[in-house]
This record gives structure tokens, C-alpha cells and sequence, in this order.
């Protein structure tokens, strides 16, 4: 665990969590097999919201956001991201797909492509955007993660933290109007996850509604508007994060706090 | 005390490395005796090589280029042993073509050259890429060459296709995708089984534009090897695709059915499947019909050959890791695109060696339709023994035949090789 904290101040400005809903989660159960993983999860997400959800391995955290963009399914309760509910109907899930853009911990760059071919191959299948636009929105994108000159390289012959800085922006380029992050600092050497960790406050500070699994407590502190607290399959805790990390109320969340910033 | 001080007063300038380590002598060293054992495994070898040679080459070499018949070799090398060439020289052309008629041998070497174009800008994509619209028109080409006949059947062949396209095309935005597709199948079987004989018919009578027709039992020779293992190397790969990933599907009778298939065909020996092709399938067909043997033969040999590949796909596709399908997933590509783009072009790449073994193994499994009585080269070698003049002869047409096998087999598996490497963008 780690205190990763990116050495300038936080941009507030944009920052405002709007009254829309962007994600509605009500009573939702997850079942692998006969084993109850989530549990009666509830949980609204306003336009323009940086949650953290923190807890221990195992806790569901992962799960809970991979329901969010159907990698995973679940089997009671409702999931409503931007107004379109998740079902087993494909075209809901294609759409809903292509308006939340994932971050995984192990990057998942296409390999057999290059940096660019990775950033455009989405836009213009899924989107049906020209191949020239999509190259343009690509190169804007690569620029702003701060590696427009490895576009034409693959993914192989970048380090860890630029793999997972095109990742960010191969989900950026389909304009997605949430981003989920499921561990994205993980597999990183710690001096890769600050040029992550910046790219995302960056994301942050233009207004994107993120949701990030993370133990980076650093980045909670500075960025998050809410941090949520798991074990179990269930929401032990959610606060805002002062109050989260200096005055905890659970006692699974203080023994959480406690092994991981208590050295 | 020990002095640790140091600096250098002169930069060393850049050497020429010794002289035993470069160049041929330097090769020798490092590749043929590197160790004590390497040295004793490269003297046996070449001892062996030596030796093999010795005994091969007296016999290869040998002045009977011209000979007429096994009596007239024994004459010429007056109870030497050599090797009797007279019949290659004098059947080789047979072994080629079979008994095709030897004044339209022309088209079947028309047809390989032209293979030869349709198939380059599949391998090399180098090339430019409009020439795969000759890829296109190339399968109906093909037939009409080898087997002649009117030259409304391959038009009409390939209507049924353009019938299909526009079927799903028209029917898409009118009754759906599912209908569309369902169309798209039904439209041009009905035209292949009903319509399309009487209007090759009718057209046929009005412009009788038409090749002689060549039976089927007139091929043979490396031509029929060839015209088997080409088609049913193009047609088995597309479907061991589709019975990977049927293999794959959460569709429960999807999956049983791939599995089921891949099964049977696969602890099937082929040689049971050519003899239902050659014999057990003419009790289903209603009486008179004739369904082409050839045809039928590449069928079977295509089935078998797909069964195989799918498991080499299946290994291909098991051995991505999970998060390129979630990474696919979770741009919102479909299960098409995302098999398409981000799956197939991996999987396969990761499967090349396995393919290309399966299409070596097929091609060279073509051989086994010599036992239902088709003359390809070794069925061919077997009738050529049947004549007087060169009964006896053994070693000079089995010789010949592997050679010929050996030049196919051994570029796929260069170019096999190639792509391997063109594809390598390493670093996974």
C-alpha cells in the first residue's frame, strides 16, 4: 500500500458533481455458482462524482464495477447507467458499453496493433467515425497522456506505465461519459503509478465521472469525492474522504485504515 | 592496503576480433566443435552423411535417361546397380496430369499458373490489393477450367452468391437481421438446386459457349493431388474457425454440435471416410443421380481436414489471455468484430506452425485416395508397374513422387516461417 501522492495541487475548479444521475444501482446481488459475492449493493453515481472504492482482496470491489459495463452479470437487482437499464438485451449492453470506458489493471492494449491502431479501432468500428478523424481524436488524446510519439510503436515496447497511459486513452477515445478504473496502478513499478496516478487526476479535474477500485489513498485524498469502503460483497462504509480517513465509524474499516496507512 | 586508484591516460581504440572466431573457420568452431561431445556427435554425422551418399549418389547417377523399358536399363548398366530414369522421362507427364487429355494440358497449367496469382496476394500483402478480386472469381474459374463443360455453370454458380448478398441486403432494413440472414442462405440454395440447371440449360441453347468436358476419372497425377489438397486446405480453415468457436459458444446445442462433429471425424480414420465417400454415399443419393467422385472425395477430405483445425484454433484461442475478450468487450465492439479484429488475428497467429502442419498433413493425405481408386501419383506409380516395360520399377517413381511432395511441403513450411516472423510483433 502505498501513498502515491502527485507533488502539485489539485485543480478544483471543474470539479462539480452535477444533480444527474449517472449510475443508479439499486439491490443488486451477484452470485458466482452458490457463492454470494455482491450483496444488496446500492449505490448512486451523480454526473461529474470521483468515487474510490477501497477494501480488502476479495472484498467484490472489482466485481462491483465490472457489473457496471456487464463484463461480469448479475442476478437480482437493477443497474441503470445513463438512463438505459442493463438487461441480457445485447444492443442495451453494446451501448452501454460504448459509453463507459474501462481501465484494467493488467492494461489489455491489443498487441498485434499498433499504439494508434489500438486508440482508433473502437471509434471507428463501433463509432463508424472516418479513419482520419479518428486518427486526429487518437493523437489528441495520446498527446494529453503525454506519449503522442510512441503512436506508431506497440504496445510490447512500452513500459508498463505508458501501456497503461494509452489504455486510458484508448477508453478516452470513444468519449465515454463515465470511466471505470478496476486497479489500474497495480501492476505498476512505483515509479510508473505517479505518471498514471496524474493522468487520472488530470481526467478528473476536466469533470469525468470516474470510479476507480484503487489502494492508492494518496490519490482518495486528493482527488475522490467519495470514498467507498468494501468487505464482504457489501458497502461497509461511504463517506466523503476527510471524513473517511480521519474518522471512520465501522470497525472493519478502521482495521482497514489501520493496516494500510498505519506504516 | 589495497590501491583502488585508477584513471586512464589513453582510449583503446575499437579491434578486429581473432581470426579463429570470424568468418568460415570461426563458423566451423562455434557451431561443429564447440565442446568435446560436439565435436564426436559432428564427425558421426558426417561420417553417416558420407556414407549415405556413397551409396546413393553411384546409384542415382546413373545413363539411363534414355532407356524404354526396365530390360533395356539392365542392358545399359551391364549388371551395375544404378537407378532406372527411362521411366520418369518417359511417364512423367502422366505422373503429372494422370489421363487428361494431353491437347488440354494446357488448362490445367493455366489454371495452377492462374492458382499461383490468386492465391499471392492472400500470402503476401505486399501485393497490391485489388488483385484479390481475382482471388474472388478464381474458385468458379477453377472447375470450369479443370472440368470444362459450359461456361454459364460457373456464372451461374457464382450468381447464387451475388443472389445471396442482395437477398440480405434488401431483406436487412425490411424484416430484420435475423430474417436477412436466414435469406441470405435460403435464396441461393434454392437457385443452385432448383432454378439454376434450367437457365444454364436455357442460356446454353441461346450462347453455347462451352470447353470440352474432362470426366473425372480422367484426372489424376499430382494435378488431382493438388486440385484435392488446395480446396480442401482454402475451405477447411474457415470452417475449423467456425467449429472453434462453436466449440467455445455458450449456445449449448451450438457447443454439442461442434464437439459431436470434431469427435466423430476425429477418431475416424480417413480412409473410412473416402470409402463412405466412394461407395456407402451412392446408397443415399436417389438412384441416377451422379455425384462427381471427385467431388465427393474433396468433401470428405475437407471435413476431416477441418475437424483438425479446429483443435488447432481452439489451442490458438485458449492461449489469449481473458483480458483481450474483456478489453474488446469493454470498447463495445460485438462478439463479430471483436473475433475479427482483436481475437482471430491473435489466435491464429499464435496457431501458424500448428495450421500449416495440418495443411502439409492434408496434402500429403491426399495420396490415400489411390486406394479407392483414383490415380493420383502413388495409384498412378502402381499402373505404370502394371506395364511390362517397366514392371519392377520401384525406388525411381516412389523417388520421383516424394520429391515433387517434398518441393510442396517444404515451401509451406518456408513461408509458414516467413509469416511467422512478418507477424512477430513480439513483445506480448
Amino acid at each position: 500500500m502505498s501513498e502515491n501522492a502527485v507533488e502539485r495541487q489539485v485543480d478544483r475548479s471543474q470539479m462539480e458533481v452535477s444533480d444527474k444521475v449517472a449510475i443508479q444501482i439499486t439491490h443488486m446481488n451477484k452470485w458466482y455458482g452458490s457463492f454470494h459475492v455482491l450483496r444488496d449493493i446500492n449505490l448512486s453515481v451523480n454526473e461529474g462524482e470521483r468515487i474510490v472504492i477501497a477494501g480488502p482482496s476479495g472484498s467484490g470491489k472489482s466485481t462491483l464495477i465490472r457489473c457496471i459495463n456487464r463484463l461480469e452479470e448479475h442476478q437480482a437487482g437493477e443497474i441503470i447507467v445513463d438512463g438505459t437499464e442493463l438487461s441480457s438485451d445485447l444492443k442495451n449492453i453494446d451501448k452501454i458499453r460504448s459509453e463507459v470506458g474501462m481501465v484494467f489493471q493488467h492494461f489489455n492494449l491489443f498487441p498485434h496493433l499498433t499504439i494508434l491502431e489500438n486508440c482508433t479501432l473502437a471509434p471507428i468500428w463501433v463509432r463508424k467515425i472516418p479513419r482520419k478523424e479518428a486518427e486526429e481524436t487518437a493523437m489528441h488524446f495520446l498527446e494529453k497522456v503525454k506519449i503522442p510519439e510512441q503512436a506508431l510503436k506497440y504496445p510490447g515496447q512500452l513500459s508498463g506505465g505508458q501501456q497503461q497511459r494509452v489504455a486510458i486513452a484508448r477508453s478516452l477515445c470513444m468519449m465515454p461519459r463515465i470511466m471505470l478504473f478496476d486497479e489500474p496502478t497495480s501492476a505498476l513499478d512505483p515509479e510508473m503509478i505517479k505518471e498514471v496516478l496524474e493522468t487520472m487526476i488530470q481526467l478528473a479535474e476536466e469533470g469525468m465521472t470516474m470510479l476507480c477500485v484503487t489502494h492508492e489513498m494518496g490519490f482518495a485524498k486528493q482527488v475522490a469525492n467519495r470514498v467507498i469502503f468494501m468487505d464482504q460483497g457489501q458497502i461497509v462504509e461511504q463517506n466523503e474522504p476527510n471524513e473517511f480517513f480521519n474518522n471512520p465509524q465501522h470497525e472493519r474499516t478502521k482495521l482497514f485504515l489501520s493496516q494500510i496507512l498505519g506504516h | 592496503m589495497v590501491d583502488i586508484h585508477f584513471v586512464r591516460k589513453s582510449m583503446i581504440e575499437e579491434q578486429e576480433p581473432p581470426a579463429a572466431t570470424t568468418g568460415v573457420a570461426g563458423w566451423i568452431r562455434e557451431n561443429l566443435f564447440s565442446s568435446p561431445l560436439n565435436a564426436v556427435l559432428s564427425i558421426l554425422s558426417i561420417g553417416f552423411i558420407v556414407y549415405v551418399l556413397s551409396a546413393l549418389l553411384p546409384w542415382a547417377i546413373s545413363p539411363t535417361w534414355a532407356a524404354t523399358s526396365l530390360g533395356e536399363c539392365r542392358e545399359i548398366l551391364a549388371g551395375h546397380e544404378g537407378a532406372c530414369w527411362g521411366v520418369i522421362r518417359e511417364r512423367w507427364l502422366q505422373l503429372l496430369f494422370g489421363f487428361y487429355p494431353k491437347e488440354l494440358y494446357w488448362r490445367v497449367v493455366l489454371d495452377f499458373a492462374l492458382l499461383i496469382v490468386a492465391v499471392a496476394p492472400v500470402l503476401f500483402t505486399g501485393l497490391p490489393r485489388k488483385m484479390l478480386y481475382f482471388s474472388a472469381i478464381y474458385p468458379f474459374l477453377m472447375p470450369w477450367l479443370l472440368w470444362g463443360g459450359s461456361v454459364w455453370n460457373p456464372i451461374a454458380a457464382a450468381l447464387g452468391f451475388v443472389l445471396g448478398y442482395f437477398a440480405h441486403k434488401l431483406a436487412k432494413p425490411a424484416l430484420g437481421g435475423l430474417a436477412a440472414v436466414i435469406l441470405a442462405f435460403v435464396v441461393p440454395i434454392i437457385w443452385w438446386m432448383v432454378l439454376s440447371g434450367p437457365v444454364v440449360d436455357a442460356l446454353g441453347s441461346v450462347l453455347p459457349l462451352a470447353m470440352e468436358t474432362v470426366q473425372s476419372r480422367n484426372f489424376g497425377g499430382f494435378m488431382l493431388s493438388i486440385t484435392i489438397g488446395v480446396v480442401a486446405i482454402a475451405i477447411s480453415l474457415p470452417i475449423g474457425i467456425l467449429l472453434a468457436l462453436g466449440r467455445q459458444s455458450n449456445l449449448f446445442i451450438v457447443r454439442s454440435l461442434s464437439v459431436g462433429f470434431i469427435e466423430f471425424i476425429r477418431g475416424v480414420p480417413l480412409i473410412t471416410l473416402l470409402f463412405v465417400a466412394s461407395t456407402l454415399l451412392n446408397i443415399f443419393m436417389p438412384p441416377g443421380t451422379d455425384f462427381d467422385i471427385i467431388l465427393r472425395v474433396i468433401i470428405m477430405v475437407t471435413l476431416f481436414a477441418s475437424a483438425y483445425m479446429a483443435e488447432v484454433v481452439r489451442g490458438g484461442l485458449a492461449a489469449l489471455p481473458k483480458g483481450q475478450y474483456e478489453a474488446a468487450d469493454a470498447l463495445g465492439l460485438d462478439f463479430w468484430m471483436s473475433q475479427r479484429l482483436i481475437i482471430m488475428p491473435q489466435a491464429l497467429k499464435i496457431s501458424i506452425p500448428g495450421i500449416v502442419s495440418t495443411f502439409i498433413g492434408v496434402f500429403k493425405d491426399t495420396t490415400l485416395v489411390s486406394i479407392i481408386g483414383l490415380l493420383d501419383p502413388i495409384g498412378l506409380s502402381t499402373s505404370i508397374r502394371a506395364d511390362q516395360a517397366w514392371n519392377g520399377v520401384v525406388w525411381e517413381l516412389y523417388g520421383f513422387i516424394a520429391l515433387m511432395f517434398f518441393i510442396f511441403c517444404f515451401s509451406m513450411s518456408r513461408y509458414s516461417m516467413f509469416l511467422e516472423r512478418k507477424l512477430q510483433t513480439g513483445h506480448r
